[in-house]
């Protein structure tokens, strides 16, 4: 007779209940009492049915060890084995996805030096030298039309500006944008624009700029003073807190209608998180504060290494425990990898690919060639088309294929696949050399994260569900 | 589902999408199919006896087994287990008009 075997699941516990979140559908169930058994019984090894029931049925009456069975077997929290499990394909999607997000990467330019930086630094892949280093009007309107050209029946397209620094090239970036909403009227669509920036070229002509047409705005910095001005120096290692500060002060003081984020560089020599946060949000008064660890080799002074990710950890899961305290007090909290996890989890995402990279989302470099994202825009190894001639869908459809779920071997029997996929594909290359290869250097680190966010929707659609109805919308 | 509660936006797809299944009547739980079920053939009519007993064997059912042989009949692309109607037998379900009322009438035919 056939045995029964758990499935594929991470149990997890949240506000003292009990439950699992599915792989790879990624749902999330609450167990009770008898279902919590029948899986716990399942943790030696398989079990008969008959077997596992007659085991239970002294604490629990016979026809609700069924039915539990039952229902686990249906959400597929267990499985038959002699039931083969399906292997994943990896198929590229068969309908084509419109591109709903073309970063632009308008200038490769900088007129900081940050250490670290991917497009400048030690580990840089863009073939800057034979590049122009800002875009042209021309190539800037092109890539407009390219991108309204390839967003399909999507009503809403995201325009974001990107460099070097975006702002050195602040001409063109006003006439395309003006161009973008001249096209968006004729075509029916909406255009929602945003850019990254380090900030010290904020000017009121341009705060001014960014107010009137709703620009959304990330701020790169990395913390106080002395956190800011460990890396991100002027080329003569002068610091760029003293210059960055008044000026997102301005900002944020002049634009309102949207909520102006900022985007932290973890390294091994600033580590701090719980201090940034605070300073970036409760001093300075961002609205929000993400934080990623730098991109780069590991050999590099300013890796990361195992400890350093040990004590990141620790400090985002306290940040986290702050972020659900304020959640179920009905309050904002600035934490936003955390958030940006728990709607992810909210939707039941499960990733074929770790990001919209190729798909609903390209970069286009300052001479018109489209990439997998902006941080591969202007390396030719990654190109995937350019904006006067397309996509080359052959190439497109290599990548998919190549970097899809299935073919990551190391991921397939992990249980945070549905929401990492993999990792960052740029992280991949910097690290690997491929682009295709896993993360492996941070897995345990995406498991304990996503474990505790996974806490926090736990509590949070217990006590306060009215908070995820925000992602529904 | 009584046991477990869909939290996330995916956990109710899947809760709706088995709630939906359409399942044999005598198919207990531990042979419910894995994936979305189409009906079809002799499980998703009334068959009585269909099952084996918990030993695996047929002799502690509650109905002899022959009673499943109605299934075969007309219903099924397998014709050996059914008298021939056509020619040798063609009174076999004379008496039973309705399955779930008249099996005790299917007789048995011993050529």
């Amino acid at each position: 007779m056939t045995l029964l075997r758990r499935g594929e699941y991470h149990a997890f516990d949240a506000d003292g209940a009990a439950y699992v979140y599915l792989v790879p559908s990624a749902g999330v169930f609450r167990l009770d009492d008898t279902s919590v058994a029948v899986l716990d019984a399942l943790g030696e090894g398989d079990l008969e049915p008959n077997e596992l029931v007659r085991g239970l049925s002294d604490r629990f009456p016979v026809s609700d060890l069924r039915a539990t069975v039952e229902d686990l077997l249906n959400v597929r929290a267990l499985r038959l084995v002699d039931r083969p499990v399906e292997a994943p394909v990896a198929s590229p999607p068969r309908k084509r996805i419109p591109l709903t997000t073309l970063v632009m990467n308008v200038t490769s330019k900088c007129n900081l030096a940050c250490t670290y930086c991917y497009e400048y630094g030690e580990d840089r892949i863009v073939e800057a030298s034979r590049k122009p280093r800002f875009m042209n009007e021309e190539t800037a309107r092109q890539s407009v039309d390219f991108m309204f050209a390839e967003s399909g029946d999507s009503p809403v397209v995201h325009l974001t500006f990107f460099g070097g620094e975006t702002l050195l090239n602040f001409k063109v970036l006003r006439s395309a944008l003006a161009y973008a909403k001249e096209r968006a009227v004729t075509l029916g669509k909406t255009v929602d624009t945003s850019l990254t920036t380090n900030a010290t070229l904020l000017r009121e002509e341009i705060i001014d700029w960014i107010v009137e047409n709703d620009v959304g705005v990330t701020v790169s910095m990395d913390g106080g003073r002395e956190q800011q001005d460990r890396f991100r120096v002027f080329s003569n290692g002068m610091g760029s807190y003293d210059v960055v500060l008044p000026n997102i002060r301005m900002l944020l003081e002049r634009h309102r209608r949207r909520p102006v984020g900022a985007r932290v560089t973890l390294t091994k020599q600033n580590l701090d998180v719980e201090s940034i946060y605070r300073h970036l949000r409760d001093e300075i008064g961002f609205w929000e504060v993400g934080f990623a660890p730098v991109t780069t080799s590991w050999q590099r002074d300013y890796a990361i290494q195992e400890d350093g990710f040990e004590a990141m950890l620790g400090q985002f899961q306290r940040l986290a425990h702050e972020f659900l305290q304020y959640a179920l007090a009905g309050k904002h909290h600035g934490f936003s990898n955390v958030r940006d996890t728990l709607e992810e989890i909210h939707k039941g995402m499960s990733k074929a690919y770790p990001c919209g990279a190729g798909l609903g989302l390209m970069g286009v470099a300052t001479d018109g060639d489209v990439a997998l994202c902006h941080r591969f825009a202007g390396s030719d190894s990654h190109k995937i088309g350019s904006v006067t001639e397309g996509v080359d869908r052959g190439k497109q459809e290599d990548f998919l294929t190549k970097h899809h779920i299935a073919n990551k071997t190391d991921c397939a029997t992990c249980w945070a696949r549905p929401l990492c996929a993999g990792g960052c594909y740029h992280e991949a290359h910097t690290r690997y050399g491929a682009s295709e290869r896993p993360n492996l250097h941070y897995c345990e680190w995406i498991r304990r994260w996503t474990d505790t966010c996974l806490q926090v929707y736990g509590t949070l659609a217990e006590r306060r569900p009215e908070y995820l109805a925000q992602f529904d919308a | 589902m009584r046991h477990l509660t869909p939290i996330n936006r995916k956990a109710r797809q899947i809760a709706e999408s088995t709630e939906q299944d359409v399942v044999a009547l005598q198919g207990g739980p531990l042979t419910t199919p894995s994936g979305p079920h189409i009906p079809l053939g002799c499980t998703f009519v009334f068959s009585p006896g269909w099952e084996t007993d918990a030993s695996g064997g047929t002799a502690g059912l509650c109905q002899p087994v022959e009673r499943d042989l109605f299934d075969c009949h007309i219903t099924c692309f397998w014709p050996a287990h059914v008298p021939d109607l056509y020619n040798y037998a063609p009174d076999w379900t004379g008496k039973c008009a309705s399955a779930q009322k008249d099996w005790r009438k299917i007789d048995l035919i011993f050529p």
